[in-house]
Parts: C-alpha cells; sequence; structure tokens
C-alpha cells in the first residue's frame, strides 16, 4: 500500500472511475492542463483525454447547469466547484435542479453528479474561499454532502459519490491536501455514504466532528485524558446530509455527555441539528446540556484573525470540560 | 452627439409569408409536402383551441398553474416541426404545446399543471426534460444535452425554449458561452413576446435586438417573424442541420405575442399592455396567416378547420377525463420517495409517520 496524501488519495479514485467508467467526466476552471489548482486532478487530461477531462469557461452557474444536462444524458459528471466560497454561483442549478430531478420527474431523470470543492480556513485564502457553507446543504433535500476527514476515507468515499445515482457534494478541506499521509490501497474500495466512524473509542463524552475538526477534537482528547484521565470518544461524522443517527446516538446512550464541533459560525448549522437528533432521541442519557464549539455568528473573516476565529483544540477541551464539569 | 445604435442588417427578421398570407420571400421557402403543410395548420389550430380550453378548465378551478400560449403558435409548433423525433426538448413552462407535439401525452401535462407528479414521468421515447420555472436554467443545461450527443457522436440538437425575460438572466449568456466554447450542437429559441410578466423589452434589455447577443457567444444569431409559421420552420431547420453538421449552436429570436396574461395566476395585462398594441398584433396572427396561404392553395377550407377544432375539444376532454381518473392520487409518501435512489435513515422514520396518517 501507497502512503499518500488526501489530494493524492483523491486523484487516484477520479483516475480509477474513469477507468472503470466511461461515463464519468471530469470538469471545471483549470482542472484539464493545469490539473486543478490543488493538483487534484493532475495528469488525468493526459491520461484520458480532453473529452473526459475539460477545462471550462469561468462561470461556476453554467458549470453546474452542464453537469445537470450531461446527468440527464447518462454520463456521470464530477464537477469541480474551484472554492465553495464560489458555490453560491451554481445554488441554483445545485439545489433548485439538480436535488429536485428525481422528484420533479418522477424518477425518469436522475442526477448522478459530484461537485466537488475545497473548502475550509485556517490556509489563509482570500476572501470566500475558505467559507464553511456545507449547512445550506444540510437543508437541501435531494442532495448528499460528504467531508472526509482523511486521505483514506477521501478515496473510499469519492468512489461511492461518483457510483451513487443521486447529487453528492464532495468536500475537500484545504487544509487536509498536504497535512499527512496514509495507507491508502491502490485498488478501488468504497466507504458507504452516511455512515459516520467512531476514530477513537471512549466512555465519558462524546465529541461529534467532521472533516479538519476531527483532528482538533482528537487534540484536544488526548489533552482532556491526559490533564484529568477521562476516556473522550471522538465520532468523524464522514457525512453530514445524511446524518449518521445511529452512530451519534449509540455513542451518547454510551457516554451521556456530548459536544458537537465544527468550523462553520453557530446558528443553524449541522452541529444544532446534530443537537436536535440527540435531544429527540437520547435526551434522557444526557448528564449535562450539549455543547457546540463552533465559529461566532460573523462573516468568514480575512485571514489576519482566521485563527483565532476557528475553533482549536483548546476551545474543544474548555467545550469537553464544560460538560464534564457540569 | 446621440449614439444612437442601428440596427445591424445581418439581424434583420426573416419572413416569408406577409400578415395577408402572400409570400414576400420565395427562396426561403421551405420543402415540405402538402400534407405537411396542412398538419402545420391543425397543430396551430388545435393548440389555439387546447388553450382556450385550459384557460377555461383553469377559471373552473380543473386545471392548475397554466401559461396561456394563444399568439405564439407559430413560434411553438414551426419551430418543434423543424426537429427529429430524437432532438431533445429543453422547455420552460409556457412550452408545453412543443412538448406534446413532441410526443409528451397531453393527459400528463394537464397533471403536470395540477402538481402532479406523474406529470414529470415523460415516456422512454419522449426526448424532453420537464418545463423549466428558474427562467434561464435550462440555457446551461442544454450545453449538457447536447454535448452527450457530441460525445457519443449521435446527430442530434438540444434545443432550449426561454422567453425574452430569460435572456435578461447570467445563465442565458453562460449557457451560449459555454455552447461556443465546445461548439456543441444545441438551440437557443428566444420567443421575444415583448413582455416579461409586465416589464417590456426596452426595460430589459438596451440592444435593439435580442438575437445579436449571439455575437457576444461567438454563435450564430437570427431573428424571425415569430408569426409566421413557414419562416420560424425554415430558420429552426437551418439551425439544427447547422448543428448535426457539426457547425455549433445557434440562438434564434422569434417576434411574438401572447394575446393572454402570463399567466392564469392574477396577471392582468391591460395594466400593462394597451388595446392598440394588442390589435395591431392580432392583424400578424399566425392563424391567420396560413390559412389565408393555405386557402389560396386550395389545401384548406372551413370544414377543414371545424373538423380539427372538433378533433380538438374532444382530444382536451378525453385528457382531462384521464388525469381526473389517474391514479394513484398524489401523497405525502411518494414525494418522500422520490428524494433519493434509497431512502436514508431519517426519510424512512419521517415517512412512517406519514404514512400512519395516510392510513387513517
Amino acid at each position: 500500500m501507497a502512503q499518500l496524501t488526501m489530494i493524492q488519495a483523491i486523484t487516484d479514485a477520479l483516475r480509477l472511475e474513469l477507468e472503470r467508467d466511461p461515463s464519468v467526466l471530469v470538469f471545471g476552471e483549470d482542472v484539464g492542463v493545469n490539473g486543478g489548482v490543488f493538483r487534484a486532478t493532475e495528469g488525468l487530461q493526459k491520461q484520458f483525454g480532453e473529452e473526459r477531462v475539460f477545462d471550462t469557461p469561468l462561470a461556476e452557474s453554467a458549470i453546474a447547469g452542464l453537469a445537470v444536462g450531461l446527468a440527464v444524458q447518462g454520463f456521470r459528471p464530477v464537477a469541480e466547484i474551484q472554492f465553495f466560497g464560489f458555490v453560491f454561483e451554481c445554488f441554483d442549478a445545485i439545489a433548485s435542479q439538480a436535488a429536485r430531478m428525481r422528484y420533479r420527474s418522477g424518477g425518469r431523470y436522475q442526477a448522478p453528479i459530484v461537485f466537488r470543492s475545497p473548502f475550509g480556513g485556517g490556509v489563509k485564502t482570500p476572501e470566500l474561499h475558505a467559507d464553511s457553507l456545507e449547512g445550506l446543504f444540510l437543508q437541501t433535500p435531494g442532495v448528499k454532502v460528504v467531508i472526509p476527514s482523511n486521505p483514506y476515507d477521501a478515496k473510499g468515499l469519492l468512489i461511492s459519490a461518483i457510483r451513487d445515482n443521486d447529487p453528492v457534494i464532495f468536500l475537500e478541506h484545504m487544509k487536509l491536501y498536504r497535512s499527512f499521509r496514509q495507507e491508502v490501497p491502490e485498488e478501488a474500495y468504497t466507504i458507504p455514504i452516511g455512515k459516520a466512524s467512531v476514530v477513537r473509542e471512549g466512555t465519558d463524552v462524546t465529541v461529534i466532528a467532521y472533516g479538519a475538526m476531527v483532528h482538533t477534537a482528537l487534540k484536544a482528547a488526548e489533552e482532556v485524558e491526559k490533564a484529568r484521565g477521562a476516556k473522550v470518544e471522538v465520532i468523524d461524522l464522514r457525512t453530514i446530509n445524511p446524518l449518521d443517527e445511529e452512530t451519534i446516538i449509540r455513542s451518547v446512550e454510551k457516554t451521556g455527555r456530548a459536544v458537537v464541533v465544527q468550523e462553520a459560525q453557530k446558528q443553524a448549522g449541522v452541529a444544532a441539528e446534530v443537537i436536535a437528533r440527540i435531544n429527540e432521541k437520547a435526551l434522557l442519557s444526557l448528564e449535562a446540556p450539549v455543547v457546540r464549539v463552533t465559529a461566532p455568528d460573523t462573516v468568514y473573516p480575512f485571514a489576519a484573525i482566521e485563527d483565532a476565529w476557528l475553533p482549536d483544540p483548546a476551545r474543544v477541551v474548555e467545550g469537553i470540560n464544560k460538560v464534564l464539569d457540569f | 452627439m446621440s449614439m444612437a445604435t442601428k440596427e445591424r442588417p445581418e439581424f434583420d427578421t426573416v419572413q416569408i409569408l406577409a400578415p395577408d398570407g402572400t409570400v414576400v420571400n420565395p427562396d426561403l421557402m421551405p420543402d415540405l409536402s402538402d400534407d405537411q403543410l396542412r398538419e402545420l395548420m391543425r397543430r396551430m389550430v388545435f393548440t389555439r383551441i387546447w388553450d382556450q380550453r385550459a384557460i377555461s378548465l383553469n377559471r373552473q378551478g380543473r386545471l392548475g398553474f397554466y401559461a396561456p400560449v394563444a399568439g405564439q403558435e407559430a413560434s411553438m409548433i414551426g419551430s418543434e416541426f423543424a426537429l427529429n423525433k430524437d432532438d431533445f426538448i429543453l422547455p420552460s413552462y409556457r412550452d408545453i404545446p412543443q412538448m406534446v407535439w413532441h410526443g409528451l401525452p397531453l393527459y400528463q401535462a394537464f397533471l403536470y399543471s395540477r402538481g402532479h407528479i406523474h406529470g414529470g414521468q415523460i415516456p422512454e421515447d419522449v426526448h424532453v426534460l420537464m418545463p423549466q420555472i428558474i427562467i434561464a436554467a435550462q440555457c446551461t443545461q442544454t450545453v449538457g444535452v447536447a454535448m452527450a450527443f457530441k460525445l457519443r457522436g449521435e446527430k442530434r440538437v438540444a434545443i432550449c425554449y426561454f422567453g425574452d425575460g430569460a435572456t435578461s438572466q447570467g445563465d442565458f449568456y453562460e449557457g451560449m458561452n459555454f455552447a461556443g466554447v465546445y461548439r456543441v450542437p444545441a438551440i437557443f429559441f428566444c420567443q421575444n413576446n415583448r413582455y416579461a410578466i409586465s416589464v417590456p423589452l426596452h426595460k430589459q434589455t438596451a440592444t435593439p435586438t435580442l438575437a445579436q447577443k449571439a455575437v457576444a457567444a461567438g454563435i450564430r444569431g437570427v431573428r424571425v417573424d415569430g408569426m409566421d409559421v413557414l419562416a420560424v420552420y425554415r430558420v429552426t431547420k437551418e439551425a439544427a442541420e447547422r448543428a448535426r453538421n457539426g457547425e455549433g449552436a445557434t440562438l434564434i429570436e422569434a417576434l411574438t405575442y401572447r394575446y393572454g396574461p402570463h399567466t392564469m395566476a392574477g396577471d392582468d395585462p391591460t395594466r400593462y399592455r394597451t388595446n392598440e398594441e394588442f390589435s395591431e398584433w392580432e392583424q400578424k396572427d399566425p392563424l391567420i396567416r396560413f390559412r389565408r396561404f393555405l386557402e389560396a392553395k386550395g389545401l384548406w377550407s372551413e370544414e377543414d378547420e371545424n373538423r380539427v377544432i372538433e378533433e380538438a375539444k374532444q382530444a382536451v376532454a378525453d385528457a382531462i377525463k384521464k388525469a381526473d381518473e389517474w391514479m394513484p392520487k398524489q401523497k405525502v409518501t411518494d414525494l418522500i420517495d422520490a428524494m433519493y435512489e434509497t431512502l436514508p435513515p431519517h426519510l424512512e422514520e419521517q415517512k412512517a409517520e406519514f404514512a400512519a396518517r395516510e392510513g387513517r
């Protein structure tokens, strides 16, 4: 097995699916000759030709609309939105068009599209590049939203996303692209969409996170265990729409305490939804109110204060202590 | 000094029949058999009657959302008639006639109007997408459909229909631009009926024609008399042939007029249009014009007209009856089932809740 970064694992998944299924097409801004601004599509145009891997004009709405038209005709487009802050430009094509295709046509047409996009803070991008807008798609019935936290998951989840017959938004945290390597099998494998993973077993408190925050949560868990011996369980959601309620509830019933961590702003986000599910299904198991560790409810800041704005291990530790000491 | 833009001669309006039915451009006369000419007339008369019946059914509360089409028959029917059966139509909410003449059963159009899911279950051999509500979204989707044809080496064309208002949206331009760059077999068919609900064309754009917007995208632009069914047929046929031959996309601007309101949902055109203007356009009526042309050739008579009127009335009555009787009726659990290929657990749970209510 090779040691791959997340970006290499993503390229690997794209290559394998392009090889396996001639209906898979990869396109977006700069994805062809340049191999993508992060090199996620490096070498793919050379290998598969300009008909299957191609550059588009710089227009997100048309990129997404093009994907819808191709999907209706039986292709499986993998469209790249260069940065997720640009997703508003194609919100109509995703939420009003792709997400509604199956229903509007009573199952006659489907939209097996993957919208891939880099996102996430801590890498000092310009404005409107890093924003965590995934919550908007948690409120969009008809799409799935996948956010891997490591190379192994990224490959297996992306292959699942490409084979899925519904539109999947696949969000790649920029900070994770090259931050570490992991053993990734060479062959194609899938990880089911909608299944969370328990990345650290524990008995005293459950920390629920996704994307880069999984690593922040793991650091905080180590610190808490070192400081006070509490056993922290950490869940990586991997998919935020649909949520793996079963894994969340099972863990909270075991630990009786929960902290939900997200990079996005606090109000009406993924964490709020997770807490609502816990309240509906496991309220009586709780020993303390569930705490949210999130960014504040402001617009995404300029780079200079990004580090202070984003949740860090210290804030997660605070959150864990709060529920342990309630 | 004024810098008034003069209309560009290359976007002069293509016309074959004058409003009195005489041929003004014999060189452009399309190669259609007598039967085909009669069929064009049959479809326009049928559509006019169906439109009248639909408006009446809507007023009786027996139909749902409906956007009247009278006045636009030549644009709608002439263009669809120029397509092959396996060409693909991406319509907007007013373009139900093209869908039906392309093969969608009329009762399904009525079910769509009522918001029943079966209305959108297009039969396998009918190559249309459901009508678009977002006014230019189909322009970008058309490029995807057309690119699929090109990738598969199929000699098929994708055509989208939209109104003059849609040309103000980014997706209109983005779609044409993509079509130009990828040189896909697409037709952008704009029915310029002068009003986007109530806003007149001169408040929609400062350009003298919409056809010239094709120049910015590097595709061909054509302007046609949209009340002249032969001219519409001619320019669409040509655009389709060019597309099939790999010569790329065309924007067609058809100058037409809707006699009725924007939709039956409370729009009152007397608030924004004058009677004089209405009468002026009525003089250009596509049915009168084509009927005069056919009558002069001995191809159409009052009996023909009456036969089609009766045929249309009967077809509408049959279709509405079929829609009324269509089972199963819509349920919330059907809606839940249609969200994903397989239901995620949270929807399983919500489906169970609604199933229990529906079972009561």
